[in-house]
């Protein structure tokens, strides 16, 4: 018989455990099923740096939340409402994000003396009934897994334990009506070369569902209707991959090959290991060694006429400040992926923040702009990534696309666009002389004040171009000092007028009543969106704008900050944008400012947004 | 067409070496030189970094890039590697190849990326105006060790042999048939081509290659011709030889054992022998191709890559990109 069905519009779940326990996998198989189901959905992986701390230690706990819901949601969600904790340094490290009242499932297997002690439980917190605020559900999960697989020939008791992820999954899947044949495709194509493997854990998937259905321990199960999203085909992707696509999209888009310099970093590496599944479509990636020689092959292949990208993270982007400075005095188009992370020096590596935009602005020498683009969400990253190109294509400039740790692993769905509504980057190569018979390499275009871009092999353009000042329009070598300050002020006006040829700032007031403005930019579109819908649910008027150019802003950015009374700007960083538009625009904006190495959450922002009504 | 001479590589640029130094030959030879290879002007582009060297691209009239301080094999990898159809040429010094560029030269040797690789070597830094060089010999004097340097130098020929070039070779700037005749080989050498040219600074390090610049009688320099014994001396009196423990040493013409050069042999012993054979250790510096052996090229190889990908999964779909992995529909 099967048990009631009670339903809810939306669930966070947080699935924990050790390094090695396939908590990844888990999340975002649970993931796959779930927008199947038409839910929208949003990511948060959450592990840490080391592949595999000590076994069951605090450090080596990996997390992944899914919030799922049936409306269009904005975050992976501030706290999870069911937590699946695989061992108690995974309970000891997630339960206080827990709300009381929440469902708590754990491996009571998992709980032996020797884990216990290696989380630092003096007591059994299974039985000393610490836990008591909680709807806990004690479930032994490797003893039943390991009872399941009995009879798999070829299966070692280790790696029938090892399957106790995939009875924890179909334990979920059954409780949130979630299906699991997706999974079980997916299960025997990774292991389809151990077919036993595959049969172990498409066993131990399919008997936690059962256990689900069976087992008095859960009397209700739930469903969340899908969502109402924008009709359209969807799929499901995290930042790094959009990004990734979004850079062979404009390959095809400007009809240049692409060309990837990369030295390996977290958290941008993925993008490095995804373009290189791409060299049918012509991509070159090149693997460095270090991070300037990264920078340098791009720019090199730049002035053959590919279009150059490195990829990288703050403590690589630090590297190849000297190659961007080169490409800005070459004015040759470049683009840099900063996928964000937390803290100076090696930081916390798998973490995010918004640390690096005035190193992006400003940590190079002397006067050297270079226009910055910033991506909002994970599908977001596929839009940013062709704008970034386009503007560097154009006005011949390297570009930074920034994104973070958080938008690199976090998912959502994306409606895919149709290829013909993408824009048209396409660029011209200089073919002619342009001043007589000769040839002019810094003779500007009049409207954008690009130069023009020879590519070797093209003759009678034949020149040279270095990194020291250049005449202008010759571009041979000068220390004319009126030059210098008028190559200085060109290369300026170049990236100034770039603002001309990208969108006004829009503002989200639905009233039209707000007389508080919260300024955002980037990976915390999300949480201060949900932010603005918490606070105006509460009967308050907020507008919220979002910055997608950070150099140069919006034309209207000055007038739109003036509109209001007061101005917020919530940062994962200690008010980067905020010493922006102060400088820039004169306005007394306020900041909110977090660097836990933690998404902003919906509820802290709103809290600031009422705390500044409130004065 | 009309067939090129070395007038047509010269640029309108004045060239801004100091009177004396070794550039000038350096750059005769190239142009005199470059009408020979038959590869047209706009399919050549020299790439440097920083360094008194490294202002050569500015005086060469084809395609070039006066970069950034040690890092022109890395811009000149990401050219080659997309530009198949060029021929890319990198001009370095010691310091710039062998300090702050270090890492870039070794990388792209290993890979055998399609350049050719010159670096002038005098053994200073001359733009700076005289601090010692990587190359600089213990204990030598300058503005910046004035009690004499303390590092050991690098063989920058040993250096390149370690880093598993496939063609490593010596000239010397003022042996314009010398320097030709090497940069023809390396021209010809499908794949990272490294040649060290001594190259004399006049204001800075005068005459540190005298013994070999100014030898007019063949008593200090060692040719190296492929397939021949290799003697040297007034009247060839001198030849090398190679020990049991496989390092080199001087014996007479006529005596047994005399080396046989051979650039292509596989194995690198022996032209890191030859490499390790100086001036101040024998008495004798070699001159010519030490090494030119056939290896994978990375440029090659990467375009093979793309071709197989194509061959078998056809040429990039971007609706189909877009549309992989599991996708569902709402209407």
């Amino acid at each position: 018989m099967s048990k009631p069905v009670e339903q809810l519009s939306q669930v966070i779940v947080r699935f924990a455990g050790d390094s090695g326990d396939g908590m990844q996998l888990t999340g975002s198989q649970f993931t796959s099923e779930t927008a199947l189901l038409g839910n929208d959905i949003s990511t948060l992986p959450d592990f840490p740096a080391e592949i595999r701390a000590p076994a069951g230690s605090l450090p080596g706990v990996s997390g992944f939340q899914v919030h799922f819901a049936d409306f269009d949601i904005l975050t992976p969600g501030d706290a999870p409402n069911v937590l699946v904790a695989m061992n108690p340094a995974a309970l000891k490290t997630n339960i206080k994000d827990l709300p009381k009242g929440g469902t708590l499932i754990v491996n009571s297997d998992a709980f032996n003396e020797r884990n216990l002690q290696k989380a630092a439980y003096e007591t059994n917190p299974l039985e000393d009934g610490s836990l008591a605020e909680y709807q806990l559900h004690s479930v032994p999960l490797t003893s039943l897994t390991v009872g399941a697989l009995k009879g798999i020939e070829g299966v070692t008791p280790r790696e029938a334990e090892r399957s106790k992820n995939m009875f924890a999954l179909g334990l979920m899947s059954w409780l949130y009506g979630r299906p699991i044949e997706p999974t079980i495709e997916f299960l025997e194509s990774k292991f389809a070369k151990r077919p036993e493997i595959a049969a172990a854990n498409v066993k131990a998937l399919q008997a936690g569902y059962a256990f689900g259905e069976t087992t008095e321990t859960f009397a209700v199960t739930y469903e969340v209707k899908p969502a109402k999203l924008r009709p359209g085909t969807y799929r499901n992707i995290t930042g790094n991959q959009a990004l990734s696509l979004g850079l062979v999209a404009a390959s095809k888009l400007s009809k240049l090959p692409l060309f990837l310099g990369a030295y390996p970093i977290t958290p941008a590496s993925a993008i490095l290991e995804e373009l290189a599944g791409y060299k049918n479509f012509g991509v070159r990636t090149f693997q460095a060694e270090d991070e300037i020689a990264a920078a340098g092959a791009a720019v090199g292949a730049a002035f053959g006429g590919a279009l150059g990208i490195t990829t990288s993270a703050g403590p690589g982007v630090v590297l190849k400040a000297e190659t961007i400075g080169l490409a800005i005095m070459l004015e040759l188009p470049l683009v840099i992926c900063d996928i964000q992370r937390a803290g100076p020096a090696t930081g916390m590596p798998t973490k995010p923040e918004q640390g690096d935009l005035l190193m992006v602005l400003f940590g190079r020498n002397s006067e050297s702009p270079v226009p910055v683009v910033a991506a909002r969400s994970p599908s977001d990253c596929f839009d940013a990534a062709i704008e970034a190109c386009r503007i560097a294509l154009k006005y011949r400039t390297p570009v930074y696309l920034l994104s973070d740790a958080y938008l690199a692993n976090g998912s959502e769905p994306w409606l895919l666009p149709g290829v013909d509504s993408l824009p048209d980057i396409s660029t011209t190569f200089a073919t002619e002389p342009n001043d007589g018979e000769d040839f002019l390499p810094y003779l500007r275009d009049e409207q954008t004040l690009a130069r023009p871009w020879a590519v070797p092999g093209t003759p009678g353009l034949e020149h040279r171009i270095g990194g020291l000042e250049k005449a202008d329009r010759t571009g041979n070598v000068s220390y004319d000092p009126d030059n210098h300050d008028l190559m200085t002020r060109l290369r300026a006006q170049k990236v100034a007028g770039i603002a001309g040829d990208i969108p006004e700032l829009e503002v989200d007031d639905p009233s039209g009543d707000a007389r508080i403005l919260v300024l955002g930019w980037g990976g915390t579109y999300g949480p201060i969106a949900a932010a603005c819908r918490r606070v105006r649910n509460n009967g308050r008027a907020v507008a919220h704008a979002h910055l997608r150019h950070l150099n140069p802003f919006p034309r209207n950015t000055g007038d739109v900050l003036r509109r209001y009374d007061n101005v917020l700007v919530p940062e994962m960083n200690l008010g980067q944008l905020l010493k922006l538009v102060r400088a820039e625009f004169l306005v007394d904006a306020v900041g909110y400012n977090r660097v836990r190495g933690l998404p902003l959450r919906a509820a802290e922002v709103a809290d600031a947004i009422e705390a500044l009504a409130d004065q | 067409m009309n067939e090129l001479t070395a007038k047509d590589f010269r640029t309108d640029q004045e060239v801004r070496w100091c009177p004396g130094c070794g550039d000038y030959a350096i750059l005769a030879a190239m142009q005199s030189f470059m009408p020979e290879l038959g590869i047209e002007r706009e399919r050549t582009v020299f790439v440097s970094g920083i360094g008194c060297a490294a202002r050569f691209p500015y005086y060469m009239n084809t395609y070039g890039m006066h970069s950034i301080h040690g890092r022109a094999p890395a811009i000149a990898t990401g050219l080659a590697t997309t530009r198949q159809d060029l021929s890319v040429w990198v001009v370095t010094g010691d310091g710039d190849a062998l300090s702050i560029g270090g890492n870039h030269l070794i990388h792209a040797l290993r890979r055998n990326v399609n350049l050719k690789i010159l670096l002038f070597n005098n053994r200073i830094y001359g733009l700076t105006k005289g601090q010692y060089s990587p190359t600089s010999e213990l204990g030598k004097v300058t503005k910046s060790t004035p009690m004499g340097s303390l590092d050991w130098p690098f063989n920058p020929l040993s250096l390149a042999i370690g880093a598993e070039a496939t063609f490593v070779a010596r000239a010397i700037d003022t042996d314009k048939a010398g320097t030709t005749a090497v940069l023809r080989a390396a021209t010809e050498h499908r794949g990272s081509a490294f040649v060290e040219i001594f190259q004399n600074c006049p204001i800075f390090n005068d005459d540190a290659f005298s013994f070999v610049r100014d030898d007019k009688e063949g008593v200090n320099r060692i040719p190296l011709r492929d397939g021949e014994p290799i003697t040297w001396g007034a009247n060839a009196e001198k030849a090398l030889r190679q020990r049991s423990d496989g390092s080199i040493e001087i014996c007479e013409a006529g005596e047994e054992g005399v080396l046989v050069h051979d650039a292509h042999h596989e194995g690198a012993a022996l032209a890191f022998a030859l490499s390790r054979v100086t001036q101040d250790t024998h008495g004798g510096t070699p001159v010519g191709v030490f090494r030119a052996v056939e290896r994978p090229v990375y440029d090659d190889l990467m375009a093979e890559q793309l071709a197989t990908a194509v061959a078998k999964r056809g040429e990039g779909d971007l609706e189909a990109l877009l549309h992989s992995g599991e996708t569902w529909s709402i209407t």
